[in-house]
C-alpha cells in the first residue's frame, strides 16, 4: 500500500476533526452568518438568532433520529404526517377538556405507535422502508385530517404556548433550546459512542456483514423507526404550542425539509456514512441562508432555488471529489506497479 | 474515507479564509428609516403585502391593488409571502417585516390563529396590521378589510336572478355542502330578501358539496324535477361553474337563467357564448386598495382603528371602520359581458 492510500483512521485525531466534512458545514454556517451580521441590515441582531432557531426547532429535533435511519440505509418519509397526527390528537384532547400534561403524553404515544408500526413493517416483515413511509405518509395524514376535518383547535393554555417562545436570558437562545441540546447529546452518545451506533453504521455498510457480526439488525431498525415517530411526536407538540394551532395539516411537506438538511449535513442516501454534528450545521445553515435572503427581500422561489442548488453541488461535490481521488490512486497504483 | 477528508480541507480551508474575510467588519448598518425608532408620525411609508400565497391570480390582483395605492402615497411597496398557503411559513415574513420596521403588514391569514403571537409581537413593535380576504381573531389586528357583507351578497344573487327572469317564477339554488356556514348564512338571506319579490318562488335547494362533478350532476336533476324552473342561483364557485358547465350543453341554454358567485377566469366562456348573463364577486383589486389606504392611515397617525373613524381610500372614496374594526368594501361587483375582460383571476 502506497503513502497515498493510508486510511484517514490513521491520522490523529485533532487533524480528523479539524479536517472533516463535518468541520466544512459548521464552517460555512459560520461564513454565512458573520457575512450576514456584517452585511444584512438586522441580521447582526439577537432576535434573528431567536427566529432562526425556533423556525428551525422541529427540523432540527427530527433531523437527530432520521439521521440515524438514513445512516442504516433506510428511510422514514411519514415524519411529516406523525407531526399532523400528533397535532390532530392534541387539539382534540384538548377541545375535549383533557389536562394538558395526560394529552401531551398520548400525542407523544401516538408518536410511537406511528414508529412501531412503521419499523414492524420494516424490519420484522421486510418491505422495503421507502414504500412502506410512502404508504403510512398518506396513512397517517389522513387520519389526521380525517379527526379535525378543517377545524383547528386553538385554545391551549398560555402557559404552555409561552414556553415556546420563551428566551434564555438576553442571549436570544429559545429556552427550548435546552431540550433539543439535551436530545442532541443522547442521539451523538448514541450514534457515536455506544456499540449501538457502532451496528448501526454496520447495518448501512452492509447488512448481511452487519448480521455475521452479531448486530441484531431487526431490533435496531424496529428501535430507529419508534424513535423517528416519537421524536416526530415531539416536534408536532411543539409546533402546536408554537403556533397556537392544531390543523391535521400542520408541517405537511416537512420531511423533505429534514431529508434535505440531513443530506446537506453529509449523511450518505446510501447508508453508512455521516455525522450528527454535521446534520445539525446542515440544519443551521439552511436556517441562517434563508433568513438572511428573507431580510434581503428575496422572494421564496428564489430562497428555494438557492437551497436546492446548495444540496445539488454538496451531493456533486462529494461525488466529483470521489472520483478525482480514485481516479488519482489508480494512476498511481498502475505507475508504481511498472 | 480519504476522499472525505480531501473535501472537507477544500471546503473548511475556503471557508476560514472567507471568515477571516469578513469578521473585519462591523455590524451592518440598519439603514435610515428607522433612526431613533418608534418616533413614528413622519418616518418614510413603508408596506409590506403578505398574502396567502404567492402565485394566486386572486392575490395577485389585489395585491396589484395595493401597489397602486402604496406608491400614489409616496411609500414604499413590497409583496413576500410562502409558496404554499401555510400559515407557518407566514409567521417567518411577519418576523422578517416586523423586524425590518415595516410601517404595516397587510395579511390574508392561512389561520385566524397561528399568526397571531407573530403579529402581537410586530404590533408592540409599532408595526399597524390590518389582514383582508381572511380575518385572524380581532385581537391579533388593527383593521380587518372585510371584501363583502353576508346582507350585500344576498341581495345582489336576488336582485340579479328577478332582473334575469322578469321577477317572477320558479327558482332554485345550488349551494355547496349542507353544513357549509357562509353559504347557509346566506342563503338564509335570501330567503328573507325573497319576499320583496312575492312571484318568485324558491322550489328546491341541493347541495354539490363543492365538488364539479356532483354540482354538474345536481344540476341535470334540478332541471328535470323542475321543468317550469326560470332560474338558478349558486352561491359558490364550483357549484357556478358546474351549472353552467351543464347549461352550456342542454337545450336549458338561454331558457334557464343562471347567476351566484363565481371567478371571472372560470366564468369568461360562460359569460361569452350566453349561458349566463351577469354573476357576483368582489373585485379584489379594490380590496387590495382598501386594504393598503388603511393601512396607510394607521401608520401615519390619521386613524387608530376605532369604530367611527373615517380615512379616504383615493378614487374609491370615503370609509368609515365599523364595530370589531372592520372595514367594508362595498358591494358586490356584478361581472357581465361588457367588464369581463377588464379582470384576470
Amino acid at each position: 500500500m502506497s503513502a497515498a492510500t493510508i486510511p484517514a483512521y490513521a491520522r490523529p485525531v485533532w487533524r480528523r476533526v479539524l479536517l472533516s466534512r463535518e468541520a466544512a458545514v459548521i464552517a460555512l454556517v459560520a461564513v454565512v452568518y458573520l457575512y450576514g451580521y456584517s452585511n444584512i441590515p438586522y441580521f447582526g441582531d439577537t432576535l434573528t438568532l431567536t427566529y432562526i432557531l425556533i423556525d428551525m426547532t422541529t427540523i432540527l429535533l427530527i433531523a437527530l433520529p432520521m439521521t440515524l435511519v438514513i445512516v442504516t440505509g433506510e428511510i422514514d418519509l411519514s415524519i411529516a404526517s406523525v407531526v399532523g397526527l400528533s397535532s390532530a390528537v392534541l387539539g382534540l384532547l384538548v377541545r375535549d377538556g383533557v389536562a394538558m400534561p395526560l394529552a401531551v403524553l398520548i400525542a407523544l404515544v401516538v408518536g410511537v405507535v406511528c414508529g412501531l408500526f412503521n419499523g414492524f413493517l420494516v424490519a420484522y416483515v421486510g418491505l422495503p422502508s421507502l414504500a412502506v413511509t410512502i404508504g403510512t405518509l398518506a396513512l397517517f395524514r389522513g387520519v389526521a385530517v380525517g379527526l379535525l376535518g378543517t377545524e383547528a383547535v386553538t385554545d391551549f393554555p398560555t402557559s404552555w404556548t409561552e414556553q415556546t417562545s420563551r428566551i434564555i436570558g438576553s442571549t436570544g437562545i429559545p429556552t427550548f433550546m435546552l431540550v433539543f441540546a439535551a436530545l442532541a447529546a443522547v442521539f451523538i452518545a448514541l450514534l457515536h459512542f455506544s456499540p449501538f451506533g457502532r451496528g448501526i453504521y454496520d447495518i448501512g455498510l452492509s447488512t448481511e456483514a452487519a448480521e455475521f457480526s452479531g448486530v441484531n439488525v431487526q431490533r435496531t431498525k424496529l428501535i430507529l423507526f419508534v424513535l423517528t415517530g416519537t421524536v416526530a411526536a415531539l416536534a408536532g407538540i411543539f409546533y402546536t404550542l408554537r403556533f397556537g394551532s392544531a390543523r391535521g395539516d400542520n408541517a405537511t411537506g416537512l420531511e423533505l425539509q429534514v431529508i434535505a438538511a440531513v443530506l446537506l449535513g453529509g449523511v450518505s442516501i446510501f447508508g453508512g456514512k455521516g455525522k450528527l454534528p454535521g446534520v445539525i450545521a446542515g440544519v443551521l445553515l439552511i436556517g441562517v441562508i434563508s433568513s438572511a435572503l428573507r431580510l434581503e427581500g428575496v422572494t421564496v422561489n428564489v430562497i428555494n432555488i438557492i437551497i436546492g442548488l446548495l444540496l445539488v453541488l454538496s451531493v456533486l461535490s462529494t461525488s466529483f471529489l470521489t472520483w478525482i481521488s480514485d481516479s488519482v490512486s489508480r494512476t498511481k497504483r498502475s505507475t508504481s506497479s511498472h | 474515507m480519504r476522499t472525505f477528508s480531501k473535501n472537507g480541507t477544500l471546503l473548511g480551508a475556503l471557508g476560514l479564509t472567507f471568515a477571516l474575510a469578513v469578521t473585519g467588519c462591523g455590524k451592518a448598518e440598519t439603514g435610515e428609516s428607522d433612526s431613533g425608532s418608534g418616533e413614528g408620525g413622519d418616518q418614510p411609508l413603508n408596506i409590506v403585502f403578505l398574502p396567502k400565497n404567492l402565485g394566486n391570480p386572486y392575490f395577485d390582483a389585489s395585491d396589484a391593488g395595493g401597489k397602486a395605492a402604496v406608491e400614489a402615497l409616496g411609500g414604499t411597496f413590497s409583496e413576500v409571502g410562502p409558496q404554499t398557503a401555510s400559515p407557518d411559513a407566514q409567521v417567518q415574513y411577519i418576523n422578517t417585516a416586523a423586524q425590518q420596521k415595516a410601517s404595516a403588514i397587510v395579511i390574508s391569514a392561512n389561520d385566524p390563529k397561528a399568526v397571531g403571537s407573530a403579529l402581537t409581537q410586530a404590533r408592540d413593535g409599532g408595526t399597524k396590521i390590518v389582514t383582508f380576504d381572511s380575518d385572524t381573531e380581532p385581537q391579533y389586528r388593527d383593521l380587518f378589510i372585510n371584501q363583502a357583507s353576508p346582507e350585500g351578497i344576498a341581495k345582489a344573487q336576488i336582485d340579479g336572478i328577478a332582473e334575469q327572469i322578469g321577477d317572477e317564477g320558479e327558482i332554485a339554488i345550488l349551494s355547496a355542502s349542507a353544513n357549509a356556514t357562509n353559504q347557509n348564512a346566506w342563503i338564509a338571506l335570501m330567503e328573507t330578501e325573497l319576499k320583496n319579490h312575492p312571484n318568485i318562488k324558491l322550489v328546491d335547494t341541493v347541495y354539490g358539496n363543492d365538488d364539479d362533478q356532483t354540482s354538474f350532476d345536481k344540476t341535470a336533476a334540478l332541471l328535470q324535477t323542475h321543468p317550469d324552473l326560470k332560474g338558478i342561483i349558486s352561491p359558490t364557485t364550483v357549484g357556478i361553474a358546474a351549472a353552467a358547465r351543464y347549461l352550456s350543453t342542454s337545450k336549458a341554454k338561454g331558457e334557464v337563467a343562471l347567476t351566484g358567485l363565481g371567478t371571472p377566469n372560470q366564468m369568461r366562456s360562460f359569460i361569452e357564448d350566453g349561458t349566463v348573463t351577469e354573476f357576483y364577486l368582489w373585485n379584489p383589486t379594490d380590496l387590495g386598495t382598501l386594504a393598503a389606504y388603511a393601512a396607510a392611515a394607521l401608520a401615519k397617525g390619521e386613524i387608530e382603528g376605532k369604530e367611527g373613524d373615517t380615512f379616504t381610500a383615493g378614487e374609491l372614496g370615503e370609509y368609515t371602520v365599523g364595530a370589531n374594526g372592520e372595514v367594508l368594501l362595498g358591494e358586490p361587483t356584478g361581472f357581465t359581458k361588457e367588464n369581463i375582460g377588464d379582470f384576470d383571476f
